[in-house]
């Protein structure tokens, strides 16, 4: 079995995010901005990442459910299929997509304790 | 021991001096000082590998939110517990009362107590799933039995909250 995540949901924050960028409304009254040079290189900022959860014995299944239910919207047979893979294979991939929501993703899961890593795409 | 949800509360009736004691430990136990182990579960690296980078970042910016969080809900919890305070000679039940808005701030707590006890011991996954094994015994029997009564609180927990 496997529970893949879907490309749709990689590119759903992705998509969210540009509505929310600010509109040019006026003319700045500032100096254009200095543009720092990105030292990262760019193929390291474009990999995709994937968010992985880790088996624990410790926390309940139940619990884990919730979790992937509350961080990632999930609907609750989708929350039980990852928490069955982690808990069967030891692991499994929750989100796939760019590296800041991804270490958002893992803050989240951390801030529940679960056991989480942003891995890069190979 | 009688659970049981009234209105916006979780009941917990005929606490016996023993349980409450037990629950009266949670902010103690949830506690990682001194137990390297314990605070290497809490704080776990965000990546594995070759990220130290992320993870020298994540230790100075990510783990003090982390820390607050987890504070905030162990003082939650602590407030709560204080209704079993009181006359520590008495034998008599107690009665807890834990409102539902304090829901999540019990599920942290208890589910970081419940990982710190198991890091200190050391428990191995078939230990934690032996549930008939009996409190009176070791002071390791009785971690475990510790471990596995927080956590059927929390599954009483997380049942409300879906209700």
């Amino acid at each position: 079995m496997s529970v893949e995540p879907l490309w749709t949901e990689v590119a759903g924050p992705i998509i969210t995010g540009i509505g929310m960028l600010p509109k040019n409304t006026a003319p700045s009254t500032i100096g254009a901005p200095t543009i720092e040079k990105e030292t990262r290189a760019e193929e390291a900022l474009d990999l995709p990442w994937h968010v992985v959860v880790h088996n624990d014995p410790v926390n309940l299944m139940s619990y884990v459910t919730m979790v992937f239910q509350r961080v990632f919207g999930y609907p609750r047979d989708k929350a039980e299929r990852h928490m069955l893979e982690v808990h069967h294979k030891g692991r499994s991939i929750l989100w796939s997509g760019m590296r800041e929501p991804a270490e958002l993703y893992v803050q989240q899961l951390h801030g529940y304790l679960l056991l989480a890593t942003i891995e890069k795409i190979a | 021991m009688e659970i049981r949800r009234r209105k916006n509360q979780i009941e917990i009736s005929e606490l016996d001096p023993f349980l409450s004691e037990l629950l009266r430990q949670i902010p103690a136990s949830a506690n990682t000082q001194g137990a390297h182990a314990a605070e290497q579960r809490i704080f776990s690296a965000p990546a594995k590998g070759k990220e130290a980078e992320l993870c020298a970042e994540w230790k100075m910016y990510v783990e003090p939110e982390l820390r607050r969080l987890f504070q905030s809900a162990t003082q939650t919890v602590g407030s709560d517990l204080e209704q079993l305070n009181g006359n520590e000679k008495s034998l008599a039940n107690r009665t807890l009362r834990i409102p539902t808005k304090h829901a999540d701030a019990w599920l942290s707590a208890l589910n970081q107590a419940r990982l710190v006890i198991a890091a200190k011991n050391n428990f191995t996954e078939l230990e934690l799933n032996d549930h008939l094994r009996s409190p009176i015994g070791s002071r390791r029997d009785l971690s475990l039995f510790q471990v596995n009564f927080y956590g059927f609180l929390q599954e009483f927990i997380l049942r409300e909250l879906e209700c």
